[in-house]
């Protein structure tokens, strides 16, 4: 693949803007020059349709969910609706600046407050911050605001946060940024949080606990209400990673379950798009007693007014810019509206149905190394496959079929993990067709296991050495090299 | 409902295949008393044409949106060639998850390498990752990152940041038990060099400041010993502006939505995140890097992954895990499409036409500028008026002016701040300054 670095060169500055006039050179005089680039940064001139047609053919090097199934374990990968973007782009939404006094941003005012108002109502809690823009990012928020939280009380002891050794890598991240240590809840044979174990772990050092519900086996802590409640006795805050909501949507809500903080994937649950990696948005709901910790400004309504409000004593304070990622909160809000409390009840009734009927199906092929009803998503081995073929030759393998591979190698408890999350967006002859590629995987393993060591064999590159990417990491193009070409 | 193929017959076919009878059932290992507590919204489903109706309705209440703005503060109303928005909105790139699978993301990996070349080239430095949420988390991984390599305990800031950026570092240095030390503006309204404390892992500076000062940054990273120096910057300014990186910096960090991004209310933006080879493993954040496939064809993948929270957990230099991807590859189609000649252009047309309004409003004799020194597009104003008597005049002639209250908190009183773009027209420069009544 080239970059743009390697295309056709034009001299000079394009014409996007009307040249500045004569008075620049003066401007530019009076500044200085040691204050001014010797020369313009080495970014070359290329003409627009060499542009278009770089980006065109890197995108299509790319797989996304409109290109087939993406089965991306704790992912969420579900289709995102056309709709949500055209609205997102509305120059309603996208040229209010943030500096605007509140009477300016009436329309995007009310639609978080509305916004907010549904969140609150889906996660059963007391209150909502759409501040935090990942879900790793709601995790440092609502960790900081058990910080602030102990404060108060006077319970600095409190530093310990346990989590399952299922959990999710930013969870132990976040809540070392947040000023916690962190000790690991073993799991049992049923992949569940071993219980007593965590019983006696309990004491006046934890903070609290880091569950995902359902857990990333795919599975519901059905001692959940025994859970928290064992952790609130010893004083401890409940914290549940929101990611895999879409197991619950319409039937179940945290706030019900003993949690106090709650994070939202807005960009899994609530369909919108990855982008390939991001922008995303993790808000967060609380209960009643961390509320007060929220961070500012919130948006307040009285009457049919929107306000902004920057008054609160024991805030923890701000943790992006502004008010969020506005524009995925637009997303967000017309999916809701287009759904409704009976198409968020069939978003999750449908994807667990389809994890449940993929299990079923693959089970016989595949170790299934935690047997039992899953929720949206269930993790199977390839430990027993043929002539050691691995957990990533399988991955390989099946993009040459057609599909983006499952998640590999997590949960770190399972050897050779592959974690399968259908979402509720594929139809049935999808998920049959997903099931004789994976057959078709666990045939070749026994007849042709060079082929699945090779693959993958159709994409625009073949397999890629890692290794020499993090042993001698090259990370950006040379440019002096570029200039001679 | 249309975003969900399986058909009924479907259904029954799977749940036979399960051995169940009714969806319920999947659902018996979720506690019967949770079960009975829940309670849905009380919303009704819309058809697409009515749920567009609805929203719309809410995006043309936003007035803010259609009134010329000379509003800046970090955030600028730059001009975005039709180009970007046509390919970033591909679909390939928009419905992709985190490049994890590199043969079937090549487009995101590449796009990442370029990026970060890019940005490196911009802000002067040797590498960059491939992005955080915004200018102001940057800012504030960047005190986390000087503090997990100095130790010392205590940072000191400049407190001349942009208000929404000191409150974001204010948040994550308590939550990691950082000391702030503030560094004062002498009367010129650039950092007093006299000021800064010893014995800290960093200074932060940031240029242009909030008061649209071109900070000097000559000599500072000698001044400061071996504290690691923090610069967040402007990067559209610094296509005409000498890079932090030529100054000695060892963190250049910024907010990026100028570089083709809408204002959007403040969200998503962009964190840009730049600093030197040996710091590498030391970075937050997702970087990408080239290497080779199995028959020897260059190809990128993520690179010193041992850094992140998916292999390091509580050991990682971060938590970052969806960063601001798309924005990303807004700025690197952006860049690619204006060039860096291009980018000069653009940042001279800024320069040129605020200073051309700043002449113009001091000439009047009703307005001065608070300080002297050098500025990019945006400085701070005095009228012999109220501000808000002023900005309500304004506002009612369509345009937005603000800045006041940021510029009270660091200690300005009854000033505003103006920023100007390549976007604001000759028009409509007249007749904003027709209606302040600065001279025509």
């Amino acid at each position: 693949m080239k970059t743009i670095f390697e295309r056709p060169r034009l001299e000079g500055a394009s014409d996007w803007i009307p040249a500045p006039s004569g008075a620049a050179a003066e401007a530019e005089r009076a500044l200085g020059q040691g204050l001014l680039r010797d020369a313009a940064p080495r970014i070359p001139t290329v003409s627009e349709p060499i542009v278009v047609r770089h980006y065109t053919e890197l995108s299509k090097a790319n797989f996304g969910v409109d290109d087939g199934f993406y089965p991306l374990g704790s992912c969420t990968m579900k289709y995102n609706p056309k709709v949500n973007e055209a609205l997102a782009a509305h120059p309603g939404f996208a040229s209010v600046h943030p500096s605007v006094d509140p009477s300016q941003a009436q329309g995007t005012l009310e639609l978080l407050h509305r916004l907010t108002e549904h969140l609150i109502g889906i996660s059963g809690m007391s209150a909502v911050s759409l501040q935090p823009v990942a879900g790793a990012h709601g995790e440092l928020t609502g960790l900081l605001l058990f910080k602030r939280y102990f404060e108060r009380r006077g319970e600095t002891a409190r530093k310990r946060i346990l989590l399952p050794d299922s959990a999710h890598g930013t969870n132990p991240a976040s809540a070392a940024i947040a000023g916690f240590t962190v000790d690991e809840i073993p799991s049992d044979a049923r992949g569940r949080v071993d219980i007593e174990a965590l019983r006696s772990m309990l004491d006046e050092t934890v903070a609290g606990i880091m569950l995902t519900v359902p857990n990333t086996l795919g599975i519901f802590e059905d001692g959940i209400v025994e859970i928290t409640s064992a952790v609130h006795d010893a004083g401890g805050l409940c914290y549940f990673d929101g990611a895999n909501l879409n197991a619950f949507l319409g039937r179940a809500r945290p706030g019900d379950m003993g949690a106090d903080v709650f994070h939202f994937n807005l960009h899994k649950t609530l369909s919108t798009p990855h982008g390939g990696g991001g922008p995303g948005a993790g808000p967060i709901a609380v209960s009643e007693p961390l509320a007060e910790y929220l961070p500012v400004p919130r948006v307040v309504a009285s009457g049919d007014r929107f306000d902004l409000d920057w008054d609160a004593e024991h805030s923890i304070g701000a943790v992006q810019s502004f008010y969020g990622n506005v524009l995925v909160a637009v997303r967000a809000y017309a999916y809701l509206l287009r759904l409704g409390d009976e198409g968020l009840r069939e978003v999750g009734e449908i994807a667990v149905l389809n994890a449940n009927y993929l299990q079923e199906r693959l089970k016989g092929t595949y170790e299934l190394p935690y047997e039992g009803r899953c929720k949206h998503e269930f993790v199977l081995s390839a430990k027993g496959l043929a002539n050691e073929i691995s957990a990533l030759d399988v991955a390989k393998r099946l993009i040459d079929l057609g599909v983006h591979p499952p998640t590999v190698y997590f949960p770190l408890i399972v050897r050779e993990a592959l974690m399968i999350e259908p979402t509720e967006t594929e139809g049935k002859a999808s998920l049959d067709r997903f099931v004789d590629a994976m057959e078709q995987i666990a045939r070749e393993a026994q007849t042709d296991p060079d082929l699945l060591r090779s693959a993958p064999h159709v994409a625009s590159v073949r397999r890629l050495d890692q290794t020499r990417a993090a042993r001698d990491p090259v990370l950006t193009y040379p440019l002096d090299a570029a200039e001679e070409v | 409902m249309r975003y969900i193929p399986t058909t009924d017959a479907d259904r029954r076919a799977m749940l036979a295949t399960i051995g169940i009878e009714t969806l319920d059932a999947l659902f018996s290992d979720i506690p019967s008393e949770v079960r009975a507590a829940f309670r849905p919204l009380g919303l009704g489903s819309l058809s697409e044409m009515e749920m567009v109706a609805e929203v719309e309705a809410l995006a043309h209440r936003n007035a803010g949106a259609t009134r010329c703005s000379f509003l800046g503060g970090g955030i600028y109303d730059h001009y975005v060639p039709s180009v970007v928005g046509h390919l970033t909105s591909r679909s390939e790139f928009v419905t992709a998850y985190t490049p994890y699978q590199p043969e079937i993301s090549q487009g995101t990996l590449t796009a990442m390498f370029e990026f970060q070349t890019m940005i490196s080239e911009l802000l002067g430095m040797e590498i960059a990752n491939a992005s955080l949420y915004d200018g102001a988390t940057a800012v504030a991984e960047a005190a986390l990152m000087t503090e997990r390599i100095r130790g010392r305990g205590r940072i000191a800031v400049a407190r001349t940041l942009f208000a929404h950026v000191r409150r974001v570092l204010d948040t994550y240095t308590w939550g990691s038990g950082i000391e702030l030390v503030e560094i004062p503006y002498t009367d010129a309204g650039s950092i007093d060099r006299d000021a800064i404390p010893e014995d800290v892992s960093a200074v932060i500076v940031q240029t242009p400041n909030a008061f649209g000062l071109i900070e000097d940054l000559e000599g500072l990273k000698e001044r400061i010993g071996d504290a690691l120096l923090v610069v967040s910057t402007y990067p559209l300014a610094l296509g005409l502006l000498k890079p932090p990186g030529a100054f000695g910096a060892d963190i250049v960090v910024g907010e990026g939505q100028s570089l083709g991004l809408p204002v959007s209310y403040g969200g998503p933006l962009l964190g840009l995140f730049a600093t030197r080879r040996e710091f590498v493993r030391q970075l937050p954040g997702r970087i990408a890097g080239r290497t080779v496939d199995a028959d020897g064809a260059v190809g990128y993948v993520m690179a010193a992954q041992t850094r992140e929270q998916h292999i390091r957990r509580w050991r990682a230099t971060s938590n970052i895990c969806t960063n601001s991807a798309l924005c990303a590859l807004t700025a690197t189609v952006y860049l690619a499409a204006v060039g860096g000649e291009g980018l000069r252009a653009i940042a001279r047309s800024n320069l040129e036409k605020a200073h051309r309004l700043a002449d113009r409003l001091t000439a009047s004799g009703q307005f001065e500028l608070v300080f002297d020194g050098p500025f990019f597009n945006e400085f701070v104003l005095r009228a012999h008026e109220d501000p808000k008597s002023l900005m309500q005049r304004v506002e009612s002639e369509g345009f937005l002016i603000g800045g006041g209250e940021e510029l009270s908190e660091l200690g300005i009183d009854g000033a505003l701040r103006i920023a100007v773009t390549e976007k604001r027209t000759d028009a409509e420069i007249d007749r904003f300054v027709e209606v302040l009544g600065g001279a025509a």
